[in-house]
């Protein structure tokens, strides 16, 4: 932009010079034609008439008005040729004396040229001798050789001082020759006609009358003599934007002369403003750009920066974090140690003779030892957690006997303050499932103790349930509970376990009936989907846990979760305990793939419930049985197909008695109480059979105690009716407490049979009524005479060598075998049963342990089957018919083993054992591992 | 009189039963060591159980006398050697505390752990002492059933 502004100037520049030489060689050329006028006009009236027409004043007047013709010439005069010779006359014909230019009377020379006319603005050069200035007489022979204008160079002019030229004009006395030669014009010469240009003042009017005068600065050179420009107008030092000028050739028309006139710019150039914008614009773009490539720069590298920092802040966090975990793991491990000699110590301490208040010392020291265990366990539990370090196994376990186990757990603690506890699981959910037996323990144990801690009266009700059904039901319930729930809790009896109000209605009688009904629809009609269920990998359970304590106060129940929160301050003092528990309780559950929530209302109770997702097991994985004995109890399948009556107000309670029952494999009726239970059996008399007829009569304490004269009616009337009936059923007491008079009075009252104490367990209940029906386990138990008399089938005769170093394992073991009629035969060590062993022997089985001291079970597993190889090699060599040979010696040997770890399994197999059984020995079990080889085993026995 | 005697006596086993399933003292083996009795061998879980105590006894001091050696003769081989007989016949009569007890001395001997291995032999032979009590207990109980039964005209059988 600033290059097209310098060239616009420039152009600018040059058009204007170009201009100004044109006009001043225009006006000059026209001043010079002018002067020529003059000179022919001299020569026509001053020397073709005779005499002359001009004088000075004609001439004065003439030049005078004729002046505005030559604007540049400050004035005309003529001068005569005078030749020395003629000197004097023309001095006396004008009358004064040739002067030179300084005034002084003309000293001799060989012509003179004095001024005879001039204008009158020169008048002041009449009569000087124009040949006495060096420059005029240069000028007069040159003009008079050429017959030309001819031009002076520049020079200061008389009486004005200004720079100027003078111009000469030949005049000739006659008509010259078409061509005439330098001699010739000479001879001719009859004076010069000159005329003063001053430049100077002429140009500068010049120039004023063009606009733009006041931006150029215009100088005329003479630049005749190359070397030595000389300045015709303008200031030889002037300033004025010196980098770029112009030159214009002017030509004045004397041929021996150049001119040259040079323009300038007054100023510099001014650079543009859009330029000068534009740059600036562009400037603080770029400045800005800049400032925001910066600006982000700066920002990037704060951001990474920081992003370091935090980065290192967050490992040296973590690292924080597991050097935490790790040291509470390490502290409260180490805190655990001498913890448990500490509590050992006052357990002994407490069985030695002490005085009550050395006891109650010590029982309170074991107290708190037991409660900083307990802190100590959950902490380190948390920190686990948090550190990731827990891993959940994946295991088949029976989910009910875990339950049952908690239960028992809580059941001193419960029977002592009085409450209900018990435990429901739904049909649905599958026997064995597999997840982390004992973390789920630890989570029911959670809820439970916080349930046992916080409650008072009532009960606490642990409930399972497939998570699939219950949902409708929830929306249902959910709605009365908002509606009524809190309305009516006055004096209602409310139909849950113990009577008393739970916060969540939907543990109450009405769903639960609803469900359980559900289920028994769906059992029929959806055997099909139980299938597809069954086909899916994962269960997902929910867990209730509900109670009828004090309840979570509504402030506090959004931090119920957070670690070391309780409901407030005095929580602990009431109660103890840290607030640790339910925030790994969530954790646990949420490890276990479900989620956690309760509902409670003060003053009534909290309902925790939780679901939980627990693979399926499958049944193939089950019927190893391996498994099995290490989490699940079993249950003696004694009483499959026993009937009993469940004598019950509650109906939520006499579900669950009749869940622990049908656990059982009894088959169980509910009565509403004993009028309509002793009528049932009444009927049952008459119709013999149609309905069931109960083996056992369960009755709960509460209905026993209301309807008292009834159940002594109750058994008046067994006895009557049943006087002539084989055997009457036996009557037995469930209860929750019970009071040393309550008990004297129920055995009066005819329960002399037991009482069972809640909670209800199935083993326990199983060990009850073992005890109960007494030796009538061979009577009515015929699925238990199944299974044994199939093992009795399977074992009787045989001959079967026990070995194993332990006594009572032993003496067990041939107990067992005894019972179904095989030989038995023991050997305490490996080696007496290799010398037992020594072929041939008529022993049909082996029952190795595998841990003995000096040779173990693998090793003499390993021994008898070399022998027995030896044996049939032998006899392979002997008889060539090998292939007639119908038996080889081969001496089934099963392992007994407590561990049942897998690999175990795999080792017994590995040095040639049959099979295994675990210890001690379970019916079952032993028949799944005797059944393998012995059903063949007649083919080929004999 | 006397039936009502066998009656109450029952229940009275019926509940130390009870009790010691509770506390945890007997597991579920106790009873099928019970279905093992019958009429040919009716002394049988009395019997075993004679065994064990006889047996565990002798493990015992043998465990005492085996942790009160100098520190270098101390052998925890051999201890876990005692441990699993104990464990083994422990289980077998469905003494559950007893062998958990013996699962934790063994854990602790498998760890050289000399004092964890001396307490845990003292909570052992106190649980011992506890089983002991309440085994013979419920034996005495049984006996008196059993006298009583004799006396007491059959109903049942």
């Amino acid at each position: 932009m600033d290059a097209d502004n310098k060239v616009r100037r420039k152009e600018v520049l040059s058009s204007m010079c170009e201009q100004r030489a044109r006009m001043l060689q225009d006006q000059f050329s026209v001043s010079v034609n002018h002067v020529h006028a003059l000179a022919i006009l001299v020569s026509t009236f001053h020397y073709d008439k005779d005499p002359s027409a001009i004088d000075q004043d004609t001439f004065a007047e003439y030049t005078a008005r004729t002046a505005f013709e030559r604007p540049l010439l400050s004035g005309v005069a003529y001068a005569e040729r005078v030749k020395h010779s003629e000197r004097e006359k023309f001095e006396r014909q004008h009358d004064w004396t040739i002067k030179t230019m300084k005034r002084e009377p003309s000293p001799i020379r060989d012509e003179y040229a004095p001024v005879i006319f001039s204008q009158e603005t020169v008048s002041y050069i009449e009569s000087l001798d124009m040949m006495s200035g060096e420059e005029d007489r240069e000028n007069i022979l040159r003009a008079r050789a050429t017959g030309k204008a001819v031009l002076t160079s520049p020079f200061r002019l008389l009486g004005s001082h200004h720079l100027g030229v003078v111009l000469t004009f030949p005049v000739y006395k006659s008509k010259l020759p078409s061509k005439p030669t330098v001699e010739e014009r000479i001879e001719a010469t009859a004076g010069y006609l000159g005329g003063a240009f001053d430049v100077e003042s002429l140009v500068e009017y010049l120039l004023g009358q063009l606009a733009g005068n006041q931006a150029i600065l215009v100088n005329v050179y003479d630049i005749t003599n190359s070397s030595d420009h000389l300045i015709m107008y303008g200031h030889q030092n002037q300033d004025g934007d010196l980098a770029l000028l112009h030159e214009s050739q002017l030509d004045f028309g004397d041929p021996f002369r150049k001119h040259q006139m040079i323009c300038r710019y007054h100023q510099k150039a001014t650079t543009s403003w859009t330029a000068l914008t534009t740059a600036f614009l562009f400037f603080v773009i770029c400045l800005l750009v800049g400032y925001i490539l910066y600006g982000a720069a700066i920002h990037i590298v704060k951001v990474e920066d920081d992003f370091h920092e935090m980065q290192e802040l967050m490992v040296r966090a973590e690292a924080a974090d597991v050097a935490k975990s790790q040291f509470l793991a390490t502290v409260s491990h180490e805190i655990r140690t001498p913890m448990n000699g500490i509590l050992g110590m006052l357990a002994l301490l407490l069985d030695t003779d002490l005085s009550s208040t050395q006891r109650d010392y010590a029982q309170t020291a074991q107290v708190c030892g037991k409660a900083l265990i307990t802190l100590i366990n959950e902490v380190l539990d948390r920190a686990k957690i948090e550190a990731g370090k827990l891993e959940l196994e994946t295991v088949p376990f029976d989910l009910r006997s875990i339950l049952d186990d908690v239960l028992s757990l809580f059941s001193e603690k419960s029977r002592n303050k009085g409450l209900e506890l018990a435990v429901f699981v739904s049909d649905k959910v599958p026997e064995m499932v597999m997840g982390d037996p004992g973390r789920f323990r630890q989570i029911i144990t959670n809820l439970v103790g916080n349930s046992v801690k916080f409650t008072e009266r009532g009960h606490i009700f642990v409930e399972v349930h497939v998570a699939e059904n219950p949902k409708p039901i929830d929306d249902a319930k959910a709605e009365t509970c908002l509606n009524g729930g809190a309305l009516i809790s006055g004096g209602r009896r409310f139909n849950t376990l113990s009577g008393y109000e739970a916060a969540d209605e939907r543990n109450s009688w009405d769903s639960f009936q609803h469900l359980v009904t559900a289920k028994a629809l769906q059992d029929d009609a959806s055997v099909k989907m139980e299938v597809a269920d069954e086909a899916s990998q994962s269960v997902t359970l929910m867990v209730s846990v509900e109670d009828t304590g004090i309840g979570i106060p509504l402030i506090a129940q959004h931090r119920v979760f957070t670690p070391f929160m309780q409901a407030d301050s005095s929580t602990s003092r009431n109660y103890g305990g840290t607030g640790i528990g339910l925030s790994i309780t969530k954790c646990l559950v949420e490890l276990m793939g479900g989620h956690i929530s309760f509902i409670s209302r003060p003053q009534v109770g909290s309902t925790f419930s939780f679901t939980t997702v627990f693979g399926r097991c499958e049944k193939a994985s089950l019927g190893v049985g391996d498994t099995k004995k290490s989490n699940a109890e079993d249950l003696p399948s004694g009483f499959r197909g026993l009937k009993a009556i469940v004598v019950d107000g509650k109906p939520v309670r006499a579900a669950v008695t009749r869940y622990h029952l049908k656990r059982l494999g009894i088959l169980v009726e509910v009565a509403n109480n004993v009028k309509i239970a002793a009528s049932a059996c009444g009927k049952n008399d008459s119709s013999c059979g149609s309905k069931i007829q109960p083996d056992i009569v369960l009755v709960e304490k509460d209905s026993w105690l209301s309807g008292e004269d009834g159940s002594m009616n109750l058994r008046m009337f067994d006895w009557k009716h049943n006087g002539h009936m084989f055997k009457l059923p036996k009557l037995i007491l469930l209860a929750t407490n019970i009071t040393n008079a309550e008990l004297e009075k129920a055995k009066a009252a005819g329960f002399a049979d037991t009482t069972i104490m809640k909670p209800l367990r199935a083993s326990m209940v199983a060990a009850c009524l073992q005890q109960v029906l007494g030796t009538g386990k061979r009577q009515p138990g015929n699925g238990m005479l199944n299974g044994s008399s199939v093992l009795g089938g399977l074992l009787c005769g045989k001959k079967i060598l026990v070995v194993d170093d332990n006594m009572v394992n032993r003496r067990v073991a041939a107990g067992a075998l005894k019972k179904f009629g095989a030989a038995v035969e023991c050997a305490e060590s490996g080696k007496a049963a290799l010398k037992l062993l020594q072929l041939p022997h008529s022993f049909d089985a082996c029952f190795m342990d595998i841990q003995m001291p000096e040779m173990d079970g693998f090793e003499a597993t390993r021994r008898i089957r070399m022998m027995e190889t030896r044996a049939n090699e032998q006899m392979n060599g002997d008889t060539d018919q090998g292939s007639v040979r119908k038996d080889e010696w081969h001496l089934p040997i099963l392992a007994m083993t407590a561990d049942v770890i897998h690999a175990t399994y795999d080792e017994c197999l590995k040095c040639g054992m049959d099979g295994y059984v675990s210890k001690p020995f379970e019916e079952e079990n032993l028949y799944q591992a005797v059944a393998k080889f012995f059903k063949t085993k007649p083919v080929s026995d004999s | 009189m006397l039936g009502l005697d066998a009656d109450q006596l029952r229940a009275d086993m019926n509940r130390l039963l009870a009790f010691l399933f509770h506390q945890g003292i007997l597991d579920e083996q106790f009873l099928q060591l019970q279905q093992l009795q019958d009429e040919n061998s009716p002394n049988f879980v009395s019997e075993v159980v004679n065994i064990y105590f006889h047996e565990s006894e002798k493990l015992l001091r043998n465990l005492r006398s085996l942790l009160t050696m100098d520190r270098e003769l101390l052998s925890f081989d051999k201890i876990g050697i005692h441990l699993n007989q104990f464990i083994g016949s422990s289980s077998s009569i469905g003494a559950q505390r007893v062998r958990n007890i013996c699962v934790a001395f063994r854990a602790a001997s498998d760890n050289n752990n000399r004092t964890g291995c001396l307490r845990s032999l003292e909570v052992l032979e106190h649980e011992h002492c506890i089983l002991k009590n309440k085994l013979h207990e419920l034996f005495q109980i049984e006996q008196q059933i059993l006298l009583a039964a004799a006396v007491r005209y059959p109903v049942l059988n």
